[in-house]
């Protein structure tokens, strides 16, 4: 999933000081379930918001509300209704989501309140890892399943580099060394063949915006 | 020959080979680079010039390295994956070429939060072994590595860093094949200070066959002080320092440490000019340049071949 974190408390009320009524919209999916923008943490930054505000001497009126994705256009227009009401809209949901709503509502200031952070996964409650950087060429079927782009901090395809200490990652002594653990992991698989040739020079697929369609929705686009 | 230079041609002619290091300023003194250079003139085969090594922004490798040459020693030119695309690289190889440069030296380079900038941005758009063979394909199939055609391409003797000291040490053996495989043409070893540790691995590249494919300089630096020891012991990534050696440089008294560092260098050099597989010694000794000249009379790699 999409994991992000809330963005510092002080960035937000900066972010709304010369508003007076907005709506902060949360988002069901990702943001929801890695515990950062749903309708919980919607209620929890609009109580802290109205109280710094109001202790300020300049009282805020929030309106709160939590769609079921951000990212889709069919659940954006569930605030057709309501957003001439308020002068700007703070979103919770991941970057992409927050882009949609600003598309969505191109007349009205969106501002974000978190800041999406990886795709990851969740290793207990509330904590998450870092997994995968999108790159668009996945090799997880030779590299025993670790992926080297996203743990690897040299984002290196034919390593382990000379750094590794202890089994860990020359920048911290607790970040374990992705392609220590690939060669373990590959040993234990008598696999070890598939790190042994040398990786060519990758064809990045991640360096301009991406568009995506699945191959059996061509035809619809076409038609437009 | 692949490069014609100098270091090549010792190493061609079956010479032990014995390399220098210098590391350039972090500003614009062309003089501080030359005052190094002078305690290394005739007293290598070639110099590493590193680049914005420990991550830390110094003078470009390129522009130290025309100034050795102007000052008739023979460049390395260091060239880490860290800083650049493939873009840059292929331009500063080219440029560097141009101006007299016949060799490099391919690295992955220490990550950025070690350096002056921590927060930058760190390229990594190739690898160090895919360095390489880009490297070798400028100059076998004088080709850019989009395919495209090479006017005069450049001819250089490819280099890269091994470490034997760093986990998993049965992996490190297969990085040197890799290595082989995308192309280098000698290899420049971490500090070695675990001498079992170094002989086992040199063992298995032997048994592997492949220092008939590759020249391999073992990598020396002389501990300088027992502070300095310590500090490669625990804070220097991938360097291995057995207690043995510092107890050793503890139990000779403060002020012949030095000394005793450079005997401890000279004894290993001994070792590497016998131990098959060992084409030579990079002499790596850090902010100590001028000592050079008395580690290489007492290391007795003196005088330096001519060819």
């Amino acid at each position: 999933m999409i994991v992000a974190k809330r963005k510092p408390f002080e960035e937000i009320k900066t972010m709304l000081k010369d508003y007076k009524k907005v709506l902060t919209v949360g988002c069901g999916t990702c943001v929801a379930v890695c515990l950062v923008g749903g309708e919980k943490e919607v209620g929890i930054l609009n109580a802290e918001l109205s109280m710094a505000r109001k202790i300020d001497g300049n009282p805020i009126d929030l309106g709160a509300t939590t769609l079921e994705r951000q990212c889709d256009m069919e659940f954006l227009d569930e605030l057709e209704n309501v957003v001439d009401e308020y002068e700007a809209l703070l979103s919770m949901a991941c970057g992409a989501g927050i882009q949609f709503l600003a598309e969505r509502y191109p007349n009205k200031p969106v501002l974000p309140a978190v800041d999406t952070t990886f795709i990851g996964a969740n290793r207990d409650v509330g904590w998450y890892e870092e997994k995968c950087r999108s790159c668009g060429s996945c090799v997880l079927g030779w590299t025993g399943g670790i992926c080297p782009v996203t743990m690897c901090a040299k984002g290196l395809y034919n390593g382990p580099c000379g750094g590794t200490d202890d089994g860990n990652c020359e920048i911290h002594k607790d970040q374990p060394c992705a392609w220590f653990m690939i060669y373990e992991r590959l040993a234990a698989q008598g696999r070890l063949d598939l790190i042994m040739e040398f990786q060519p020079i990758t064809a990045w697929q991640n360096q301009k915006p991406r568009t995506l369609v699945q191959p059996g929705y061509e035809k619809r686009e076409e038609a437009g | 020959m692949k490069s014609g230079s100098n270091l090549e041609k010792v190493l061609e002619a079956g010479h032990f080979a014995f390399t220098g290091e210098l590391g350039p300023p972090r500003g614009t003194s062309a003089e501080e680079v030359r005052e190094k250079a002078q305690h290394l003139k005739g007293m290598v085969d070639m110099v590493n010039i590193t680049d914005n090594q420990t991550a830390v922004v110094r003078m470009s490798s390129w522009a130290a390295c025309l100034i050795l040459i102007q000052e008739g020693l023979e460049p390395n030119f260091q060239m880490v994956c860290r800083d650049r695309n493939r873009l840059a690289m292929q331009a500063d190889i080219l440029g560097a070429y141009t101006h007299g440069v016949r060799n490099m030296l391919c690295l992955s380079g220490d990550h950025c939060m070690f350096g002056d900038h921590p927060d930058a941005m760190g390229v990594f758009d190739i690898d160090s072994i895919q360095l390489i063979n880009m490297v070798k394909t400028m100059r076998d199939e004088g080709k850019f590595q989009s395919g495209g055609d090479i006017e005069d391409p450049p001819k250089i003797f490819i280099g890269a860093a091994a470490n034997p000291f760093a986990e998993p040490y049965e992996w490190r053996v297969h990085r040197l094949g890799k290595k082989i495989n995308a192309g280098v043409d000698f290899i420049q070893t971490q500090c070695i200070y675990n001498m079992d540790r170094f002989r086992k691995w040199v063992k298995q590249a032997n048994d592997m066959g492949l220092t008939e494919k590759v020249y391999i300089l073992a990598g020396v630096t002389p501990m300088k002080n027992v502070g300095m020891a310590r500090y490669m012991q625990k804070k220097v990534p991938g360097i291995e320092v057995p207690e043995e050696l510092i107890d050793r440089l503890k139990g000779v008294g403060k002020k012949k440490v030095a000394d005793e560092g450079i005997k401890i260098a000279c004894e290993q050099i001994e070792e590497f000019k016998e131990m098959k597989g060992v084409h030579g010694v990079h002499m790596m000794a850090i902010e100590w340049e001028h000592k050079v000249p008395e580690i290489a009379e007492r290391a007795k790699v003196l005088p330096r071949p001519k060819v």
